[in-house]
C-alpha cells in the first residue's frame, strides 16, 4: 500500500525524523493562506500523487507547468495551487495518462547545503532490510544502481535490534558527512529503522535527503509503501489509504479477494494460481495476442468470486475475447465449470470465450460445460488454449 | 531415495481443527501419507479425520514421533507457529500459509537456520514425494514416480510441470513448492544441492518467475556444482514493472528482477530454458537427450 508524501512527513515527525513545516491544501486559498501561515519568504508548492518524478513531470493541462515549483509570495502559492490542483499530472512512473491531483503540500524553503539519498528496503537475497545511501542526491536512482552501483552504499539490519551507531558511522564516513552532522545522522537513520519495522513498511525512499547549512539532516520527500500483508495490525496505517489513486477494477477485484492487474491488451485472463496467471499472459503473447489483465481467482474461489472475475473482465472494454485457465488443485473443476454457466447467465458474453480444464475433477467439469448451452471454445492444453483464443480475434 | 521426504515420513498438521486443515489433512491421508496427528491450542484432546490433536507440537512430537510438519495457520498466528515447530526441532517444515508479514519471515527465517531445520514455504503448495508422501495441497493423482526433480515458486504452474512431464512419462521424484513470498525458507539452492545428491533424481525442473534474485543466484551454482541436466521456466515476461502480480514476491522493483535477465542468467549458465509454459515438459526432455 502507497501513501502520499504529506502522510509519510506526518510519520516521519511522529518517529522524530526531521521534516519542514508544511501545509496539506486541496484549495487554491488554502495554499494562499498556508504560504501566509508558513511566514517565510519562499515556499515549495508540491503535487500530492502516488508517483515519483513530480518535479520533473508536467501537466496534460499545461504542458509548461511542472508538478513542484518554488514560490516566492503568497499570490504566487495560490497560483501554483490553481495551475495543480484538479489537473493530470505525468511523469515518468504515472504513464501517459498521468494522475490527478487532488491535494497539495506547500513547505517552508531551507538552506540546503548537500542533497542525497537514502532508502530502505527488503535485501531479499541476505533477508533482511537494508540502509542504502548515495551521494547522488535528487536524482533517478535506478539509473545510479545500474550505471554506477558502486555509488551506493549499503547496511543491513536485523528489524529485531535495529541499526548500530557504528553502521550508520560507516555510512556517513562515505558519504562525507562529519562534525555535530554524524550525530545528526544517528538520530535520524535510527529513526527511519524504527519506523520502517514499527509500521510494517515494504520500501521507504528519502529523495533528497538534505543535510542543510546549519549540519542539520531533513527529509524533503517522503515515499514509503507498507506491506499489505501486514495491514491488519496498523489500522493507523490503513486510514491513509487514498482509493483515488488507484485502478477502480483493481479496488473492487481485491474487495472480492481476487488478485487482478489491468493491462493493455485486449485478450481477458482468468486462470487460478498467481504463476499460472503470469504464464498464461506470456503465452498469450507469445502466440501474438496481447493479454489484457493478470487475474488470479486464488486457490479456493467459489462462483460468486468467479462470476465477479468474469463481471471486473469484461467491464473492460478493450477485452475482445476471453481465456479461462484452470489447473485445479484446492479448487475443483467441476467449481468452475459451474461457475462458468452461473456466470455466463448473469454476466452475459458478448465476446468469445477459450476454456482450458486440467486437474482435480476434470472430467465433471467438461461435462457440465458440454451439457450446459453456454458457447464457448474448448482447449486441451495451454498452448492449443494460447492459439485458439488469438485465432478469435484474427478470424 | 528421493528428498526430503518419503513413505516413512510422519506428518502432523498445525491447524488441523481449521476447515482447510482438515480438507488437506484428509486429502494428504487418501494419497497415503502417514498423517499422524494434528496441532490446534486450546484442542487438545478432540480428533480430526480419526487423528489425535495435541495442544502443542511438542507433545504431539512426543506422542506420535512426528518428524515433518505442515502449517495452515492464519496469516497473524503463522509465524508463531512455524516458530514453534522450529523450537521443536522438526526436521521438514512446510508452511503453506499465503499472506504471512514480510518482517515477521525475516525472524522465522533466522531461526529455522540457526535450528539446522528445513522450512519451506510459506505461501507454497507444500511437498511431494511421488507415489510415496505428499505434504500439502497439490493434486496428488498427477504425480507419476519418475526422474525428475521439480522445484518451484509458483502453485498451479508446478502443477503444470508435473502434468507435462508426467504425459511425457518422465515421473518425478520429490516436487518442492519454494512459495511465492519474498523470504522463503528454502531456495533454488538449497533444493538443487538435495536434488544432485539423490541417486533417483536424474534430471532437474526449476520454475522461477519475476521478482528478486533467486534464479539468477541458483544459475550460478548451476554452473558450478550440479552434473544433471536442468531445464528451467521463468513465468512474467510479460508483467508490468512496479506491480505485484500475485505473489507477493512476484514484481519488477526498480528494473530489476525481470525475466528476461532471469532467462538469460539461466541459459548463460547452460540451462535448457523453456520460452513457453506449453513446453516445461519438452525443455526438460530436451535437456536430457542433450545430456
Amino acid at each position: 500500500m502507497k501513501i502520499h508524501e504529506y502522510q509519510g512527513k506526518q510519520l516521519f515527525s511522529r518517529f522524530g525524523v526531521n521534516v519542514l513545516e508544511n501545509r496539506v491544501a486541496s484549495t487554491p486559498d488554502q495554499a494562499k493562506q498556508a504560504f501566509e501561515d508558513l511566514g517565510g519568504s519562499v515556499a515549495v508548492v508540491k503535487a500530492q500523487i502516488h508517483a515519483g518524478g513530480r518535479g520533473k513531470g508536467t501537466f496534460i493541462e499545461d504542458p509548461s507547468q511542472r508538478g513542484v515549483l518554488l514560490v516566492k509570495s503568497a499570490q504566487e502559492a495560490q497560483s501554483a495551487a490553481q495551475a495543480m490542483l484538479g489537473n493530470r499530472l505525468v511523469t515518468i512512473q504515472t504513464g501517459p495518462e498521468g494522475k490527478k491531483v487532488n491535494q497539495i503540500i506547500v513547505e517552508a524553503g531551507c538552506d540546503i547545503d548537500r542533497e542525497l539519498y537514502l532508502g530502505i528496503v527488503l535485501d531479499r537475497a541476505v533477508q533482511k532490510p537494508v540502509v542504502m545511501c548515495s551521494q547522488e542526491g535528487g536524482v533517478e536512482i535506478e539509473k545510479v544502481a545500474h550505471e554506477t552501483p558502486e555509488k551506493i552504499f549499503k547496511e543491513h539490519f536485523d528489524p529485531a535490534q535495529g541499526i548500530e551507531s557504528y553502521q550508520i558511522r560507516a555510512l556517513c564516513k562515505k558519504l562525507g558527512i562529519t562534525g555535530k552532522s554524524v550525530f545528526a545522522a544517528d538520530k535520524f537513520i535510527k529513526a527511519l529503522c524504527r519506523l520502517y519495522v514499527d509500521t510494517d513498511c515494504s520500501l521507504m525512499e528519502i529523495n533528497p535527503l538534505v543535510i542543510t547549512k546549519a549540519g542539520q539532516l531533513v527529509a524533503l520527500d517522503a515515499k514509503i509503501n507498507f506491506d499489505s500483508n501486514a495491514l491488519y495490525r496498523h489500522k493507523d496505517i490503513v486510514e491513509m489509504r487514498d482509493l483515488s489513486e488507484e485502478e477502480d477494477s483493481e479496488v473492487k477485484a481485491a474487495d472480492s479477494g481476487l488478485s487482478y492487474v489491468k493491462l493493455e491488451g485486449n485478450i481477458g485472463c482468468l486462470v487460478n494460481g498467481a504463476g499460472l496467471a503470469m504464464s498464461t499472459m506470456d503465452i498469450i503473447k507469445l502466440h501474438g495476442g496481447e493479454p489484457a489483465n493478470f487475474l488470479d481467482v486464488g486457490g479456493g474461489a467459489n462462483a460468486q468470486q468467479v462470476t465477479e472475475a468474469f463481471r471486473i473482465i469484461l467491464s473492460d472494454k478493450n477485452v475482445k475475447a476471453v481465456l479461462v485457465n484452470i489447473f485445479g488443485g484446492i479448487m475443483k473443476c467441476s467449481t468452475i465449470a459451474e461457475a462458468i454457466v452461473t456466470a455466463a447467465k448473469s454476466v452475459g458474453f458478448d465476446v468469445p470465450l477459450v476454456v482450458r480444464l486440467e486437474g482435480t475433477e476434470v472430467e465433471q467439469g467438461r461435462k457440465i460445460l458440454e451439457d450446459s448451452d453456454v458457447d464457448l471454445i474448448t482447449a486441451t492444453d495451454l498452448t492449443d488454449a494460447a492459439e485458439k483464443v488469438v485465432a478469435t480475434l484474427i478470424s | 531415495m528421493s528428498i526430503l521426504i518419503n513413505k516413512d515420513t510422519k506428518v502432523i498438521c498445525q491447524g488441523i481443527t481449521g476447515s482447510v486443515g482438515e480438507f488437506h489433512t484428509r486429502g494428504c491421508l487418501e494419497y497415503g501419507t502417514q498423517m499422524v496427528g494434528g496441532v490446534t491450542p486450546g484442542k487438545g484432546g478432540q480428533s480430526v479425520a480419526d487423528l489425535p490433536v495435541f495442544d502443542t507440537v511438542e507433545e504431539a512430537v512426543k506422542q506420535t514421533g512426528a518428524d515433518a510438519t505442515m502449517i495452515f495457520v492464519p496469516p497473524p498466528f503463522a509465524a508463531d507457529a512455524i516458530l514453534e515447530a522450529i523450537a521443536a526441532k522438526i526436521p521438514v517444515i512446510c508452511a503453506i500459509t499465503e499472506g504471512i508479514p514480510v518482517l515477521d519471515m525475516v525472524r522465522v527465517y533466522k531461526a529455522s537456520k540457526e535450528a539446522g531445520v528445513v522450512l519451506v514455504g510459506p505461501n507454497c503448495p507444500g511437498v511431494i514425494t511421488a507415489e510415496e508422501c505428499k505434504i500439502g495441497i497439490m493434486p496428488g493423482y498427477i504425480h507419476q514416480k519418475g526422474k525428475v526433480g521439480i522445484m518451484s515458486r509458483s502453485g498451479t504452474l508446478t502443477y503444470e510441470a508435473v502434468w507435462q512431464t508426467s504425459s511425457l512419462g518422465l515421473g518425478q521424484t520429490t516436487c518442492v513448492g519454494l512459495g511465492g513470498d519474498p523470504i522463503v525458507g528454502t531456495s533454488f539452492i538449497d533444493v538443487l544441492q538435495m536434488f544432485q545428491e539423490d541417486d533417483e533424481t536424474e534430471a532437474i525442473m526449476m520454475i522461477g518467475e519475476i521478482g528478486g534474485t533467486a534464479e539468477e543466484e541458483a544459475a550460478a551454482y548451476v554452473k558450478e556444482n550440479i552434473t544433471k541436466p536442468v531445464a528451467a521456466f521463468i513465468a512474467g515476461k510479460t508483467a508490468p514493472p512496479g506491480k505485484r502480480m500475485g505473489h507477493a514476491g512476484a514484481i519488477i522493483s526498480g528494473g530489476k528482477g525481470t525475466a528476461d535477465e532471469k532467462m538469460a542468467a539461466l541459459e548463460a549458465a547452460g540451462i535448457e530454458v523453456a520460452q513457453s509454459p506449453g513446453d516445461l515438459g519438452t525443455a526438460m526432455k530436451r535437456a536430457i537427450d542433450k545430456a
